[in-house]
């Protein structure tokens, strides 16, 4: 279902983890949607991230990690998205994290994790869905 | 290898099967799909007959085990003789932790070490570094310096066991710490087995832990082949990697052209610094996934064998049979196993493995069924090295050479991706080489665009992936996972400290100075690496006075 | 801290240089947003200071690595600097990968530093009024130096033009057709040339090629484009570059006659673009309303009116009502 609006879209990769065969595939995905996707490329500290997402001023963030650092990475991206006032930012997650960890992530403020075998269609969908109200 | 008289008679007979009992067949039921296309998307065939390996000369394309072109295994005896080396890949938490977790596989059967390190090792720092919070011992073993490397070794013997370490940018100093600790076993250089993965130039477009610009890079590299070609005669210098171009989305084609260019890299790097091919090229080791299409990979091995061979005799003019022998280690698929219903992945992995050991391959790492989950836990670790010693012993594998030599559809394929694998490497050597290929992301573009392309089928359902897209169930069963205790970064920390304390900082500044000099001068600096790590510099003090002199890495992203 | 809904409350946070500001007010701009003339309306008196430079140049030129040494140097050299990195929407998605910034990733946490990535959107013309407008906030914000980088050569890269002050083309040898790849109109234009990838053969080469190319070419002008090398990779002839951007901006300030010509043919150009936007706009929004355009629609489907000649007859009536 095609929309009118721009949606802009940041796909980054925290921490030292270096697959990024996911977080391209949906980066590219979220683009023939029809969207504006930065990515963010690999090794990118919380700060890089949270700066990105304030200068682009982005509608939604996708963070990708596999490595199982994200008990430490994410809870410290969605602090610094908190402090800049960037409450307004969908945020979602991919990767690997652990059934056990989803309810700890969510609780910080990651509103959705779409773990391994997620379709594309499935995250374009949500995006479009859950896309926060902006004045 | 056929009469042409007889091809012809099977022609016709072809022929008349298409026209008679064939449309018979398909009036009842169709097939069902339009198209069966493998993972390099190359169409399969209904059938193949004699006529499909019309060409082929047993002789000039086959030959024997352990001769040229090695098609058909790189030992004269292979299976029959030795079995390939069962080395499951592992490595978490501290290094006491990995240690045990080597001595459990050991115990349980496995016959040689692989180790994993974790994310601030492997892109060379130390586990204090602040890029490192929340990720040391995480995916992998932290070491940090000489003393991490002799807790992990402890009361290995290094003369017996080998050993694989999958260390890129690091590498010299991870091999400098392993042959410190042969030395404090008193095992004779000479004596020390085992492998360094090195392998810089697939991290541009693959692996993608790169530390420094390509070309300081493949001189890092170039240094470990010449230092194991003078010294440590029994050590693989090299693994040259397809596994995670795979990984990265590569189909199988792209996995095996790729690859052996990054071989033809290094020959010609090392060539370059004045060593003979004969010096140095034996102990070359290349390390490709085993994926999901069973025929595609074993063609995929047959064919990088003899693609290899050849490109040792004609384009480097190799003359001992060893210099064009490929050994190889495989490791089953990791990207195609599935969270959903995680005991399925058994059956792929098992499948992938057999497809390895028909393939001729000399080391084999199984995939645990919680791959997509979790690092492996000690159940899944065991039941991943049972897969491997059941197909050696129960399944009657083993009791032949390359059994499936001689099928239409296997030798045929074989011959396919040899060609399709030339056309690409053909297409790079016009580009002037990898490292040119890399700065136009040429590499980059062909991986994402498979990727792309693989996801798309399963997202559209042209593919099926069980559990996933189809044959799902509405609630999974969990399993006991592996959880890395999160104390283990404070220990590391603390242990750090511990050795600054200790150690003799002067010497080490010493040292690391010798170091930098050498780098400057463009020397073999892995005699000054050995230095450093016995005066207990870390991994990240070295790393880092290499980064000073030659820069960091800037991907180009390519999506 | 309140979401800020206000244009009034970006607006002095623009002013300010508060970078949530600075985004909010470029995503009103963007999307031409309800606010977005009320916002250009405030701003406008607060924006004239910044030196606005126009980076372009084919693709694998080197251009982001050299905005992000550039980006240094003025930094080094005490300026604030705004970059505005273009790149294309695809004509089939509508989507668009904005990938200039990850070349300068190391300037993320500079808050001396504000990068901000856009979509040509289709816009015809390519670089559009939101591009001139994301300029301007970045201007009243208080940036010394605002970069506008664009993608490729081409006709949309014409466009630069009325938004920069200093146009530069980068080049770099081994390129392709080396300088048949350049269109004709950006070599006119641009004030400065750079030769990026100056370490590799032809690069001498090329710079010759450029500076026959601007004798034949030569214009009446008191500024001589100077060609210069650079090495991205490593920083070199970047100062020298920055140099020569300071001297064309001294150029255009001292040379008051050319620069009073330079910006009334500016501002001219962009309130004749305003004045054709609305005027269009409205005109259509009225057949619209009065349900000619329908009717006129019917005829050409019927084939017994071509569009042409339709919009000729709809504008002769509109006209006319207009004078009565």
């Amino acid at each position: 279902m095609p929309k009118t609006r721009k949606i802009r879209v940041l796909i980054a990769k925290p921490g030292l983890d270096s697959h990024d065969r996911g977080a391209k595939v949906v980066a590219r995905a979220l683009r023939d949607a029809g969207m504006e996707v930065i990515y963010t490329g690999l090794r990118q500290t919380p700060e890089q991230i949270v700066e990105t997402a304030l200068q682009e001023d982005v509608d939604v963030l996708g963070l990708s990690i596999l490595s199982g650092a994200h008990k430490t990475l994410f809870p410290r991206v969605m602090q610094l998205l908190k402090k800049q006032g960037l409450t307004d930012v969908l945020v979602f997650a991919g990767g690997i994290i652990p059934e056990e960890d989803i309810s700890e992530m969510k609780k910080a403020g990651i509103k959705e994790i779409f773990g391994p075998g997620t379709r594309t269609e499935t995250i374009i969908q949500y995006v479009w869905d859950n896309l926060p109200k902006r004045n | 290898m056929f009469d042409r008289e007889k091809v012809r008679e099977v022609r016709k007979e072809r022929e008349r099967w298409e026209r008679t009992t064939l449309p018979n067949w398909l009036k009842q039921c169709r097939e069902r799909k339009s198209e069966f296309r493998n993972t390099s998307s190359v169409p399969v065939k209904r059938l193949y007959t004699p006529e499909d390996v019309e060409g082929l000369d047993y002789v000039r394309d086959l030959g024997f085990p352990g001769e040229y072109p090695f098609v058909r295994g790189v030992h004269a005896t292979m299976y029959r003789g030795r079995l390939w080396t069962m080395r499951q890949f592992s490595g978490f938490g501290t290094a006491k932790q990995t240690n045990k977790r080597f001595k459990y596989l050991l115990k349980e059967g496995e016959t040689g070490l692989s180790i994993a390190f974790d994310y601030p090792t492997i892109m060379g720092y130390d586990s204090d570094h602040p890029m490192g919070e929340g990720e040391v011992g995480i995916c992998g073993v932290a070491v940090s310096s000489l003393r991490d490397m002799e807790v992990l070794l402890d009361g290995i013997p290094l003369d017996r066991v080998t050993t694989s370490m999958t260390i890129n940018g690091p590498a010299a100093v991870l091999l400098a710490m392993y042959v410190a600790v042969g030395d404090k076993q008193e095992v004779p250089r000479e004596k020390l087995g085992g492998t360094t993965q090195n392998d810089n130039l697939k991290e541009y477009f693959a692996q993608k832990l790169c530390i420094y610009p390509p070309k300081p890079s493949v001189k890092l590299t170039t240094d470990i082949i010449e230092y194991c070609a003078r010294h440590l005669p029994r050590w693989n210098p090299i693994s040259i990697s397809g596994y995670h171009i795979r990984e990265a989305g590569a189909n199988a084609v792209q996995e095996l052209a790729f690859t052996i260019y990054d071989g033809i890299s290094y020959v010609e790097s090392t060539v370059e610094r004045g060593l003979k091919v004969d010096d140095f090229a034996h102990r070359l080791s290349f390390f490709f996934a085993s994926h999901n299409d069973f025929f595609e990979e074993v063609a995929k091995f047959r064919a990088a064998r003899r693609i290899w061979a050849r490109l040792m005799k004609e384009r480097f003019h190799a003359r001992n049979p060893r210099s064009m022998w490929m050994r190889m280690h495989v490791q089953t698929s990791g990207c195609t196993l599935t969270a959903q219903q995680p005991l399925n992945n058994v059956t792929r992995t098992t499948i992938q493995a057999l497809a390895a050991v028909l393939g001729g391959t000399q080391s084999l790492h199984t995939n645990s069924f919680d791959e997509a989950l979790a690092l492996p836990s000690e159940e899944a670790v065991r039941v991943a090295l049972r897969t491997q010693q059941i197909i050696a012993h129960e399944s009657g594998a083993t009791s032949t050479i390359d059994p499936l030599a001689g099928s239409y559809y296997v030798e045929a394929l074989t011959n396919e991706m040899e060609e399709k694998a030339l056309e690409y490497i053909q297409k790079v050597d016009d580009m002037g080489g990898a490292i040119v290929a890399i700065e136009k992301g040429f590499f980059q573009k062909e991986i994402a665009d498979s990727a792309y392309k693989y996801q798309r089928e399963i997202d559209e359902k042209r593919r099926t992936l069980v559990g996933v897209n189809d044959y799902m169930v509405e609630e999974e069963c969990p399993i006991e996972l592996l959880r890395v205790d999160p104390k283990v970064e404070k220990e590391q920390l603390a242990d750090l400290r511990k050795l600054k304390r200790e150690r003799d900082g002067r010497r080490v500044e010493e040292v690391l100075g010798k170091l930098r000099r050498s780098a400057e001068k463009d020397e073999n600096l892995m005699p000054h690496i050995i230095d450093s790590v016995k005066a207990y510099a870390t991994l990240g003090e070295i790393c880092e006075v290499l980064r000073q002199v030659y820069g960091e890495y800037k991907e180009l992203i390519i999506i | 801290m309140r979401r800020l809904t206000k244009v009034d409350e970006i607006v002095k946070g623009v002013l300010a240089g508060n970078r949530r500001c600075i985004a909010k007010a470029i995503t009103i701009v963007e999307n031409d947003l309800v606010e977005a003339q009320e916002l250009i309306t405030e701003i406008y008196p607060q924006t004239g200071r910044a030196h606005v430079i126009g980076l372009t140049g084919a693709g694998g030129a080197g251009k982001s690595t050299l905005i992000e040494k550039i980006v240094r140097e003025y930094r080094r050299r005490g300026k604030t600097v705004g970059v505005v990195a273009v790149d294309p929407t695809s004509p089939f998605t509508g989507g668009a990968f904005l990938g200039d910034r990850i070349r300068m990733q190391e300037l993320y946490t500079d808050e001396g530093v504000f990068i901000r990535s856009m979509a040509t959107r289709n816009h015809a013309g390519g670089l559009a009024k939101a591009t001139k407008d994301a300029v301007k906030v970045l201007d009243a914000a208080g940036k010394d130096i605002v970069i506008v980088e664009t993608v490729g050569a081409g006709q949309s890269e014409v466009e630069i033009i009325k938004v920069a002050q200093t146009i530069v083309l980068v080049h770099a040898p081994g390129l392709g057709d080396e300088i048949q790849a350049i269109k004709a109109g950006i070599m006119e234009i641009a004030d400065v040339f750079v030769v990026n990838k100056a370490d590799r053969e032809n690069a001498d080469k090329a710079v010759m090629d450029i500076q026959s190319n601007l004798q034949l070419n030569s214009k009446e002008s008191a500024w001589k484009p100077p060609v210069l090398k650079t090495v991205a990779l490593t920083g070199e002839g970047v100062p020298e570059l920055i140099d020569k951007l300071e001297e064309h901006r001294c150029f255009l300030e001292d040379d008051l006659e050319c620069k009073r010509a330079l910006l009334r043919s500016k501002v001219e150009a962009e309130l004749v673009d305003a004045i054709k936007e609305k005027a269009v706009n409205a005109l259509i929004e009225e057949l619209r309303r009065e349900g000619k355009l329908d009717e006129v629609l019917q005829r050409i489907l019927d084939k017994k009116l071509d569009p042409a000649s339709a919009a000729e007859q709809l504008l002769k009536k509109a006209m006319r009502s207009a004078k009565t």
